[in-house]
This record gives C-alpha cells, sequence and structure tokens, in this order.
C-alpha cells in the first residue's frame, strides 16, 4: 500500500490536527501537491532550480581514509554539504516556493532552528523576490548567528522567539501563529518531514533526491546495493530523504541517529524515537517527548537543528514497522566524530551531521564483515565553528 | 441533555443570547480560578470555558500563552482542574466546558477522559488542533457520555466544511471572530455578523463568537446574529493583572454582560 494513506498517515502516525482556519489552506495544498506531483512541467523546473542553481547532483564521495580508520566499513558520503547553503535543506525550500509561487502565495515563512532551513528558505525567497519573515528560538539566535546574518543579508526578517525553550519547537509554534493569522496571502515553508498532512510526505518527496541520486550512485559504482544507510534524525528531513528511495530495498539497513545530548539518563536529550512516546504535536500524531501530564518537554541537543521534542510521523512509522533501526550519540561523542571526519578527511560536518558520523564507529564494531555504508552528510560546519572552538 | 443544550434551551425560550466567559484554570491558582468562576456566574456569565494549561498552544496569543506557563509553573495537572471541577459541581450548575489541546486529552487516554470529565461535571470539550474528522473515536465516546463536542467554523471555512463541521458540532458551533490567535487584534462586528448569518442557513444549533472580542459594543453588536458571545484574553488579562482579586473581574465582566442585556 502507498503510504501516508488519504488522511495523512503512516500506520498509525500522521494525520492533520490543525485549527479550523487552516483546514481550507491545507485541504488546497495537498489538492495542488498531488496534481503537482504528476505535472512534468513543474518537475522539470523544480530539477532545473535543483541542478542549476542549488548544485545538483552532489557528489557519492568514497571515503577512504575514513574507511581504513572504522576497518570493516567501506564508507561512502553523500555530500549535501555542496549544495548552495550548505545543507540538504535547499532542496525541500525549492520544492516548496515553487509550490507557493503556484498558489498565488506572495508572502512566505518558516521556522529554523540550527538556522540551515531558515537559511536556505531566505535563499529561495530572495531568488523569487518573495517577502521572507524566519522564526529563530531566542537561544537559536544566540548560538547560530552567522546563519542569522545570512538571512538578513538576503532580506529576510529574523523574528526571534522567547516563548517557551526559546528553540525550534517554539520557533515552529510561532509560524503557526503567524500563519493561522495571515493564511490569505502566506505560504507556511515547513522544514522538516513535520507538521499536518500534507507536508511530511511533501517534504519527504522533495528530499527523496538524495536518496535516488544516492541510490543510483552506488550501484554504478559498486555494482549492488548498500548494506547500511546512516543519517542523523531531527525532525528527519535529510534521513527521509536518503532512505526512502531504499524503502523497498528490503535488504538494505537504515539506522537513524538521534541526539542523546548529555546523556539519556540525564533527561538532557532529544531522542524522540528512542525515549519518547506517542503523541500530537504541530499537527501530527507521532513519537513526543513529553511529561506525565502530556506537557512538551524541552529537547536538548548540542547541535540545534537536532533539538526538537518530536520527529516525523513516517519516522515513528518506520521504527514500530522495524524497516529502521534508530540509535543514539551523545554531544561528546558528536564533537569528537566532527573532529575525526576534519582530520582524516578534509571535510567539516555540521554539528547535526557530525551524529551520523559518530555513529560510524558503534556500527564498524557491530558488523561481522566488511559493509558498506551511505552516510547523509547532511550540512558542512561552517556555522557551528563558534561554538564549536570551545572543544577544540 | 447536558447544562450547555439546557442553558440554550432556556435561553432561547426567553429569547437571550449566551455570555460565555474563558479563565485559564490555575491562573493564578486553581482555588482562586474556582472563586473566580462562582463570582462569574453571579456577574451573570452564561457557560464558562476553562482553558487547560499547554506547553505548547497553537491557537493562543501571548495572553493566554502567559497565563498557561504561569498556571503550569505553579504545577497545575489535568487531574487537579478535573478535581477543581468537581469541587464547583458541590455548589454550582453553571455549564462549564474545557477548552485545551488535543495531545493532553490523548495522552490521558480519551475514553478515561471523557469518563472523568462525565465524573466530575465537565459538560464539553472545545479543541482548537483537533477537526471533526480527526475526531472520530473522541465524538462516538463523547456522545455515549453526553458531552458536547464544541467544533469550529473560522472565516476561511469552505461551504462543504461549514455543512460538516456545524453537523459534527454539539452543544454549540464556534465561529471564530477573526482569522488569526486569540487576543491579539480586533473582530470586526460588521463582518462576524454577517458570517454568522450565513452559517445559520446550515444550521440550527447556537453559534457563538470568540477571538478578539474585548468591548460592550462588539458584544452588542455581535449578539444581533450571533447566540453567544465569547471573550477569553481581555477576562485573563484582567484577571492577571488585578491578580484576581474578584470586584476587579465582577466590575469588568459585568460591564461586558449588560452590554448583552
Amino acid at each position: 500500500m502507498m503510504l501516508p494513506d488519504k488522511r495523512g498517515y503512516f500506520g498509525d502516525f500522521g494525520g492533520r490536527f490543525a485549527p479550523e482556519t487552516l483546514m481550507a489552506v491545507l485541504e488546497d495544498l495537498e489538492k495542488q501537491y498531488q496534481a503537482l506531483k504528476k505535472d512534468k512541467g513543474f518537475q522539470k523546473e523544480f530539477q532545473f532550480y535543483l541542478n542549476e542553481y542549488a548544485g545538483r547532483p552532489t557528489n557519492l564521495y568514497f571515503a577512504k581514509r575514513l574507511s581504513s580508520y572504522l576497518k570493516r566499513l567501506k564508507v561512502y558520503l553523500k555530500r549535501e554539504d555542496l549544495l548552495h547553503t550548505g545543507a540538504h535543506k535547499i532542496n525541500n525550500t525549492l520544492g516548496q516556493i515553487l509550490v507557493a509561487r503556484r498558489m498565488g502565495k506572495t508572502r512566505i515563512i518558516a521556522e529554523t532552528g540550527a538556522g540551515q532551513h531558515g537559511v536556505a528558505t531566505a535563499t529561495a525567497a530572495a531568488l523569487f523576490g518573495l517577502k521572507c519573515i524566519v522564526y529563530m528560538g531566542a537561544l537559536d539566535v544566540k548560538r547560530q548567528s552567522l546563519n542569522v546574518f545570512r538571512m538578513k543579508l538576503m532580506g529576510a526578517e529574523v523574528i526571534p522567539v522567547e516563548s517557551g525553550s526559546k528553540t525550534l519547537k517554539d520557533a515552529m509554534n510561532e509560524a503557526l501563529r503567524d500563519w493561522v493569522t495571515n493564511v490569505k496571502d502566506t505560504f507556511y515553508i515547513i522544514g522538516s518531514v513535520a507538521g499536518f498532512h500534507p507536508y511530511p510526505v511533501m517534504v519527504r518527496d522533495f528530499q527523496s533526491v538524495i536518496g535516488s541520486e544516492a541510490r543510483q550512485q552506488f550501484l554504478k559504482v559498486e555494482k549492488k546495493l548498500p548494506d547500511y544507510l546512516v543519517a542523523c534524525v531531527g525532525g528527519g528531513s535529510n534521513s527521509m530523504g536518503l532512505f526512502y528511495p531504499f524503502y523497498n530495498d528490503s535488504k538494505v539497513k537504515m539506522i537513524g541517529v538521534e541526539a542523546a545530548g548529555l546523556g539519556l539518563h540525564t533527561g538532557h536529550h532529544s531522542a524522540t524515537l528512542n525515549k519518547g512516546t506517542v503523541g500530537v504535536l504541530h499537527g501530527s500524531k507521532s513519537r513526543l517527548l513529553q511529561d506525565n501530564d502530556g506537557q512538551i518537554q524541552i529537547a536538548h541537543s548540542i547541535a540545534a537543528g537536532l533539538d526538537y521534542p518530536g520527529v516525523g510521523p513516517e519516522h515513528s512509522y518506520y521504527q514500530a514497522s522495524g524497516r529502521a533501526e534508530y540509535v543514539t550519540i551523545t554531544d561528546k561523542e558528536a564533537v569528537e566524530a566532527l573532529k575525526l571526519l576534519s582530520r582524516l578527511e578534509g571535510i567539516i560536518p555540521a554539528m547535526e551531521t557530525s551524529h551520523a558520523i559518530a555513529y560510524l564507529e558503534k556500527l564498524a564494531k557491530r558488523v561481522k564483515k566488511t559493509s558498506s555504508v551511505i552516510v547523509c552528510l547532511s550540512g558542512r560546519g561552517d556555522k557551528d565553528m563558534n561554538q564549536i572552538s570551545k572543544f577544540i | 441533555m447536558n447544562r450547555i443544550e439546557q442553558k440554550f434551551k432556556s435561553l432561547k425560550a426567553k429569547n437571550k443570547k449566551a455570555f460565555i466567559a474563558f479563565v485559564t484554570a490555575g491562573d493564578p491558582g486553581l482555588r482562586k480560578t474556582e472563586e473566580i468562576i462562582l463570582a462569574l456566574e453571579k456577574a451573570g456569565v452564561d457557560i464558562v470555558e476553562m482553558g487547560i494549561p499547554f506547553s505548547d498552544p497553537m491557537a493562543d496569543g501571548p495572553t493566554i500563552q502567559a497565563s498557561f506557563l504561569r498556571a503550569l509553573q505553579k504545577g497545575v495537572k489535568v487531574q487537579n482542574i478535573l478535581d477543581t471541577v468537581k469541587r464547583l459541581r458541590r455548589k454550582t450548575e453553571l455549564p462549564i466546558a474545557f477548552m485545551m489541546s488535543y495531545n493532553l486529552i490523548f495522552h490521558y487516554g480519551q475514553e478515561q477522559f471523557i469518563k472523568a470529565c462525565r465524573a466530575a461535571g465537565v459538560d464539553g470539550l472545545i479543541v482548537p488542533d483537533l477537526p471533526p474528522e480527526e475526531a472520530v473515536d473522541l465524538r462516538a465516546l463523547a456522545k455515549r457520555h453526553d458531552i458536547s463536542m464544541i467544533f469550529f467554523v473560522a472565516p476561511t471555512t469552505v461551504e462543504a466544511r461549514i455543512k460538516a463541521n456545524t453537523k459534527a458540532s454539539t452543544g454549540f458551533i464556534y465561529y471564530l471572530s477573526l482569522t488569526g490567535i486569540t487576543g491579539t487584534q480586533k473582530a470586526v462586528s460588521s463582518s462576524v455578523v454577517k458570517h454568522i448569518q450565513h452559517i445559520k442557513r446550515f444550521t440550527d444549533k447556537p453559534v457563538c463568537a470568540g477571538f478578539g472580542i474585548s468591548t460592550p459594543q462588539q458584544v452588542k453588536e455581535i449578539s444581533k446574529a450571533a447566540d453567544g458571545v465569547i471573550v477569553g484574553s481581555a477576562i485573563v488579562k484582567v484577571i492577571n493583572q488585578n491578580k484576581g482579586n474578584l470586584p476587579a473581574v465582577i466590575k469588568y465582566v459585568s460591564f461586558l454582560v449588560d452590554a448583552l442585556r
């Protein structure tokens, strides 16, 4: 069966838990998106901007020195970090802004954690001359000041959100409130495979270019499919983009890496799939970090882009069905991995991506014979240099 | 017939409109909420909406968000609020609806929650992030236990949804008097009146308007078409500014209620 179903459910997860004010626009978006999915002109336009503007296809790079360091793993890096703006987020924002244009919306809003989605949205908005407002938790504004500057340079207005934990979830709350207020002329570009139906499926489709390319590239070089896919999971867009095109390749094992923050036992983490329970947040049913009363808990990760107490519903489904496995990496392990990849390959990964890299050492110990793995190198680390300097 | 339905029936017989007051449960403290609700009844309020504090409300503006945060910082739990209603029921038959985010209900367990509402004396549920199509199970449970499920119609709601939502809604229909979040801008009475007249072509159920209503003029104008008027953020603000001081709250609410009579 094709998932999600008509109501936007992946098994028990997903749906459309939206305020009435947004129902009409969500129904309209769903209809338009279904049509655009089959519209050759739209797909051609999307592909044009991905290739000519964002720099696709990205390389699938065999990391020779990292592989020999890890011994039993043959590691291929899917270089989303080489894309314009420095992360996979641009795939999705280009797709959504083209949808927004077709729907005649003139004002673009977005939420951002690490600032990568905000930058990618500001970029796409500048490219098409649309007004852009980005909501960002006040704490993240501090952590990721370079990205704030980039967004402003491209003409976006960045609104620091002072409520709650002052991070990604609060930015999303505020963006939703903006959308409820300005729904007539505004398009909300959600940055992850989260939110109300059809966002999780739409973002997945736009990000699937990662996995589709990687699958072809790997087959061409290795004449077979990889044994493993590894990617970090915050909301889960880069991982779903990599995983989804391999869904039916049942021998390809998928591993999503969540942020264990200061440690799973400390309560200061973002390991939604490992430690969360089922609930409804930001429009869909999925796993959440919540307390005994159903209040949303504050997530923690050194990586602002993973610092989210929810996760895309399709990941909850992959976990429940056993299609993917979800593991965790601490802040400390991620920092070490960032240093390792920088030294061994001359590639500085984003703090988020470093979680995926860090898991490779554990995977290398798990495998019985030499195995191949594609890692989604979802973003570059330039944005993290300020924050990381104290660990070097 | 629960207390909400009875209230509208008796108001209709008297050709009167309902004044619905929203208060955040537990701001400033649940004992105070209890006193405020009893005082509101004396001030002529017909139905009380208790806002159940949630960490991440989607449709609420800064005033109600801040009140939720204050209540949560005091440690208010869903169970404590149900207990408060139970205590109130020894003293009043005022209809009470909970306005809350769906996650709190889902987390409590839908069936357990409906039963707990019934046992405590809650008459209705208003769940802004739960459209009727996601509420199939909850609606069936609520119906079985005679709890009203109040759904919304927004200025952006298309005709097919107006039909579906008014059909699904029990107790009354909540008309959103502005496209936006609670308490941040003023509802424009003339367009609200026009919209409500349109909605009434699809339903015989009471239609009440809320969001952005804070003045006697608005109450008066909107009640020309609506069967009830809901005031939220403005009351929450007065309660907070006066630290729950009853006479100040009553003075403000009476001022609004009088506009309806």
